[in-house]
């Protein structure tokens, strides 16, 4: 934990607050202001996965009567706990958001058990019906959002080859690699995607080395998943290839490049969630949506994306968001030529298959061992 | 589609380019720690040197504009922490391993800290030479996009090696290396010797970070580094104090580095972790093949605290 954070005046507002909640108890102290507490692993400003999640605690702090405290650069550690407990003590909030995957088990679910009365909402894990009532899970299916950024790269390619700098195979990333490529193939079916592992999630010279690999073996659209895209992002653009972003926004980085991206929208959920716990109303345990639900988003096109790759994208997005479209369904056959989901079966956003996923599909190049 | 591609050749160019691209770092800090080095004292806390020169070098590129100035801040930056460490040092009694591994912890955190709000914007970048005019293949083109600092540092090498070996400050850091008591007996301060050699030390090595955030990859955040300042001073050792092996040994671990990706993308993907850590293991072989328990390394200075 950060000490220097700790000022004698959060002690003497601590102290204020536990003085008034044993006179008044801790519903009185919380009435005249909700206090939010955001708990992230890296940096806020990484243009990546701890700025999406900085960009929804934004959108709550625009609320009224809702009070923000923020934390960064907390380890997957018992760190986290003493975090959670100064938030609790000293600021008094009574809602957590713990963003990272690692927080959950056993730390989330150690603190939700010591302080019965507060809410904590864990991105990304896996919420049992063993755990506390007042811990919940939530999560967003971004592989749509990947799918329509593969559609758009498709149609954008020249040479048919698209890249994919990748941090490890893990679920999570296969499931992006493998719903970017089948959305690329809907537009060019004769394109493949090439994947790099690069081993970890931030090696900034082994995704810029990535990057330069890809695109001397002819690759010209690219797109990632890593916690920085920032270094993919620009030397892609520099080399004159486009991108296709994650996590966040970075056309601002190379606006001429970027064709479009999977973004979170956590601003839109946090808001929600916020409202729902003032007004007292449950948020349910297990917490999960695409782009229907507003938990994920496409970034808006660049310049060069061209009309027919605007019509078919924007056409599978409406399929997206009325709810009737699934990405993984049979008959679909890995890069092995090993068929993977037999004819017939649909596997739909929530399968929980789809959360094992260790193949890749035909279509990309790469291994995932 | 076959035009534009390379096959398996893009193997053999991607290590040439990565070569180039990724070895400017490890020639900097190498260089610069042989310097402090050969003038008897060893400096671990290059690693800060380096991350704080990337995160200083980019901060005032992008205030002032040009990325010369960074270049020039990241140098002073480094030649700051070199007069810090060899101050300390200078105080009897004081381990210049441990106060190393204390500046490349202090370096890494207060970059970290001062560089929180640097990893949003973009900053001016340092330009490349394109020495690849002539040819009509774009990788090699691409690979041949050179930045100047590559060049002064691959200029540096032979001069050093040069100057060591001809000049009479080259010879009084040798001698402070060798025997200090020696320069002690020729009227020469000992500690102002070294104080030098380690600033100067420390003004390469933050040049060195420089080209990591303003030329490639070419932006600030924590993980720029991932190691390579402390990788440059291992390389050093097996490098043996020898400034053209220096030289060598960037190269062979810029292309080392450039490996694992390249043989990714040709499509030969099982024990892509080996690959990755291709570096690591060069170092460790080279190690190996060298060490011997009979004798002491070869051209080591003998005032190293870790041949003492």
């Amino acid at each position: 934990m950060d000490f220097g954070r700790i000022s004698r005046r959060h002690l003497l507002q601590g102290s204020a607050a536990l003085a008034l909640g044993s006179t008044l108890g801790i519903r009185g102290a919380a009435a005249a202001e909700t206090t939010v507490g955001f708990i992230y692993v890296g940096s806020r400003d990484d243009y990546g996965y701890n700025q999406a999640h900085a960009q929804g605690a934004a959108a709550v702090k625009k609320l009224p009567g809702i009070k923000v405290v923020e934390e960064e650069k907390v380890p997957e550690t018992d760190a986290v706990e003493k975090t959670i407990e100064s938030m609790v003590n000293l600021d008094g909030a009574t809602l957590l958001f713990p963003t990272s995957f690692g927080y959950y088990n056993p730390h989330v679910v150690k603190m939700a058990t010591k302080f019965p009365k507060l809410h904590f909402e864990h991105c990304g894990g896996l919420w049992t019906d063993k755990d506390p009532k007042n811990a919940g899970s939530y999560f967003g299916y971004i592989d749509e959002a990947q799918y329509i950024s593969g559609i758009v790269a498709g149609y954008s390619t020249k040479s048919g080859k698209l890249g994919f700098v990748a941090a490890k195979p893990i679920p999570q990333v296969l499931r992006n690699i493998n719903a970017f490529t089948l959305g690329a193939r809907l537009a060019n079916p004769k394109a493949t995607t090439q994947v790099i592992f690069t081993g970890d999630w931030s090696m900034p010279v082994k995704e810029a080395e990535a990057t330069n690999s890809l695109i001397d073996q002819g690759v010209d659209v690219l797109t990632c998943h890593v916690d920085g895209p920032k270094t993919m992002v620009e030397n892609a653009a520099r080399r004159g290839a486009m991108v296709c972003g994650y996590h966040v926004n970075q056309s601002p980085l190379a606006p001429k490049a970027y064709l479009t991206g999977a973004e979170w929208n956590w601003e839109a959920l946090y808001p929600k969630f916020v409202k729902m716990i003032v007004a007292g109303e449950p948020i349910p345990n297990f917490y999960r949506g695409g782009l229907k639900e507003e938990i994920v988003k496409v970034s808006p096109y660049g310049e060069m994306v061209s009309a027919e790759a605007r019509k078919h994208a924007d056409n599978v997005k409406a399929k997206f968001m009325s709810g009737e479209y699934t990405i993984f369904k049979g008959p679909l056959v890995d890069n092995k030529g090993k068929t993977v989901i037999a004819s017939g079966t649909d596997r739909g956003q929530q399968d929980p298959e789809l959360e094992k996923m260790d193949y890749l599909v035909e279509g990309v190049i790469g291994a995932t061992a | 589609m076959a035009d534009a591609s390379l096959g398996l050749w893009t193997v053999p160019l991607a290590v040439f380019g990565g070569a180039i691209r990724v070895s400017t770092p490890f020639l900097f800090v190498s260089l610069g720690e042989c310097i402090t080095e050969r003038s008897g004292r060893i400096n671990l806390g290059l690693e800060g040197t380096l991350v704080m020169g990337a995160m200083s070098a980019y901060g005032i590129s992008y205030l002032s504009g040009s990325p010369w100035l960074g270049v020039l801040a990241a140098g002073i930056t480094g030649a700051l922490f070199g007069a810090l460490h060899a101050g300390i040092c200078s105080l009897p009694r004081v381990n210049d391993i441990a106060v190393g591994i204390a500046l490349m912890l202090l370096g890494t955190g207060l970059a970290f800290f001062l560089g929180k709000p640097l990893i949003e914007p973009t900053a001016a970048r340092l330009p490349a030479i394109d020495f690849g005019w002539w040819s009509d293949v774009p990788q090699l083109r691409a690979a041949l996009r050179i930045n100047v600092l590559f060049l002064i540092g691959v200029a540096i090498a032979p001069l050093l090696y040069w100057a060591f070996r001809t000049t009479r400050w080259g010879l009084l850091i040798r001698t402070a290396g060798e025997s200090a008591d020696a320069a002690r007996a020729m009227g020469h301060s000992v500690l102002l010797i070294r104080l030098r050699a380690t600033m100067v030390g420390g003004f390469l090595a933050g040049i060195g970070g420089s080209f990591l955030s303003l030329f490639y990859p070419g932006s600030w955040n924590e993980g720029l580094s991932s190691g390579q300042g402390i990788t440059a001073v291992a390389l050093v050792i097996f490098a043996r104090w020898d400034p053209m092996l220096c030289l060598w040994a960037s190269l062979a671990f810029g292309g080392a580095a450039a490996l694992g990706p390249a043989l990714q993308s040709v499509g030969i993907t099982s024990g892509y972790h080996l690959f990755n850590a291709a570096p690591y293991i060069l170092t460790l072989a080279i190690m190996i093949i060298t060490c011997s328990p009979k004798r002491t390394l070869t051209g080591a200075p003998a005032e190293l605290s870790i041949t003492r």
